[in-house]
């Protein structure tokens, strides 16, 4: 586990990228500080994911350059999960080159407490709701000596309800385990209640067009006097804020 | 789900079971006793000569016949033997061959044509070269079944390794599998539950072919057996060797079914 994080550095400079003669990204620049959670919103189709994409060094960028360093993990919308392992041995992925034994399995005795599936350590993903299946994921990136958690609309899969509990769920989660995050999402509320910043995409090609500091207190409800303005802000920059009534 | 559901549900399932393996044995055993109905009702009144079809009762005259020399037990396992030999071998080269290609795309366009041609070529075409080849004994057999296994089990593994989802390989990426262990952690797991299909499929075509090809170069086997019972004549010795082979063929199937309930498995099945 990892008490410092303030190790690592996420950054892009200058980055453009594009599919063929398709411009995705332009100009972009984006430093992520250590420990910070940043979640970048917009609609689909307008590079959120390629972003995540160059973060990761999946992709390359065309242009401009990209600087990690950390053990980077991402969680995804849905699938993320090996369904040949069980839950157990899927989160144990996470401490593979944990070395000391008694560790290990006290290490995975309580990440399996703190997303509240005991009693499912031996069943298969298959076998769980989807719900449960995101909560391995994020037992999973967490165990161990993560640093950067990239997340890829982790809960947009879910139905509405559930996808509440996930962001309480990871808010405590990354209570006890800080770590630096990048979430991807086209839910605005769901980023204005998790972030201490917002990123707002613009459609391709993609540039920021608006940042928010959200600087209340976490955990946060929906109906928080904060979220509630940051939410206004952010739909009057998508032009979907109704002004006259 | 919730576990009290589950509970209900694996109840609920139980009960469902025992009635559906009544069900399961009843309506087959129907069809098989009218079956040997409708053959003994044809042989008795004479509507074919009994040269040309042998009663029920002449063939199970024969099979104590057989039993009792010894010769049927003997060509089972000799049968058996040659398959088992040729499935393993084409097995233990069509699966790393199949994984191979199915991770490298250039050498899949260049072997793809050679392998489908070689599929659709029947096996038997093989057997004047397996007798140059092997002469007789289990040699040319075994080789006959490698051909008809071989090509159809690296086509089947190498479309199915082409086609793992790469959220796999990205997430093997994030946790550092690399070489042997990305291999054996991932890629084979991953394509398991319809390797264990092909191999089903496959064992099926060499099951099939075992009989042309002791029919050629052997001194025993099934296959050898009918093509004896031909020469002699002794068309109940030849209804009771087809028996033999298709409750082997058979039971060997639902030995390799049993691969398909193992726990790590069960995924590729249930979705």
């Amino acid at each position: 586990m990892k008490d410092n994080q303030l190790t690592t550095m996420l950054s892009l400079e200058n980055v453009s990228h594009g599919y063929g003669e398709l411009p995705v990204l332009k100009n972009l620049n984006l430093t992520v500080k250590p420990g910070e959670f940043v979640v970048l919103v917009g609609p689909s189709g307008c590079g959120k994911t390629t972003l995540l994409n160059l973060l990761s060094g999946y992709l390359k960028p065309q242009s401009g350059s990209v600087r990690r360093s950390g053990i980077t993990r991402t969680v995804y919308q849905h699938d993320g999960l090996f369904p040949w392992l069980t839950v157990k041995e899927n989160i144990s992925m996470g401490l593979r080159l944990a070395e000391d034994k008694k560790h290990y399995e006290n290490e995975l005795r309580e990440l399996i407490e703190l997303i509240n599936l005991q009693g499912f350590e031996n069943h298969y993903p298959h076998q769980l709701s989807g719900g449960m299946r995101q909560r391995v994921e994020l037992a999973r990136v967490i165990a161990g000596d993560s640093d950067i958690l990239l997340m890829d609309e982790p809960f947009s899969a879910l139905d509405y309800q559930t996808r509440l509990r996930m962001r309480q769920e990871l808010g405590r989660l990354l209570e006890k385990r800080p770590r630096t995050v990048v979430f991807v999402t086209h839910d605005i509320e769901e980023a204005v209640q998790l972030a201490n910043r917002v990123l707002v995409l613009a459609d391709r090609p993609s540039y920021i067009s608006r940042e928010l500091q959200i600087t209340s207190m976490r955990p946060r409800n929906p109906t928080d006097y904060a979220v509630v303005e940051a939410t206004k802000a952010i739909l009057n920059e998508f032009g979907l804020q109704v002004t006259e009534k | 789900m919730d576990k009290t559901d589950e509970h209900l549900h694996s109840l609920a399932s139980g009960h469902l079971k025992k009635s559906k393996s009544i069900k399961s044995v009843a309506s087959p055993l129907a069809v098989l006793v009218s079956i040997v109905f409708i053959w003994w009702f044809v042989c008795n009144f004479g509507i074919f000569p009994s040269y040309a079809l042998p009663s029920p009762e002449d063939v199970l005259k024969s099979f104590r016949e057989e039993i009792i020399a010894g010769r049927l037990i003997n060509d089972i396992v000799a049968s058996l033997w040659r398959v088992a030999i040729g499935f393993f071998l084409s097995a233990g080269l069509a699966i790393p061959i199949g994984l191979w290609l199915g991770q490298h795309a250039a050498s899949r366009r260049a072997f793809l044509p050679m392998l489908n041609f070689f599929r659709f070529l029947s096996p038997l075409a093989w057997i004047p070269f397996a007798i140059l080849w092997f002469h007789i004994g289990d040699k040319p057999a075994i080789f006959l079944i490698f051909m008809a296994a071989f090509f159809p089990l690296v086509l089947a593994i190498m479309s199915v390794v082409a086609n793992i989802p790469n959220i796999y390989f990205r997430v093997a990426h994030d946790y550092n599998y690399k070489g042997f262990e990305l291999l054996t952690k991932v890629t084979f797991p991953a394509v398991l539950p319809q390797i264990i299909i092909s191999l089903r499929v496959v064992y099926g075509i060499a099951w099939v072919v075992i009989v042309a090809a002791e029919m050629v170069g052997c001194q025993d086997g099934l296959g050898y057996g009918i093509w004896e019972a031909r020469n002699g004549l002794r068309l109940d010795s030849a209804v009771c060797y087809m028996i033999v082979i298709g409750l082997l063929g058979m039971g060997i199937d639902r030995l390799l079914i049993q691969f398909t309930k193992l726990p790590s498995v069960r995924w590729g099945y249930e979705r």
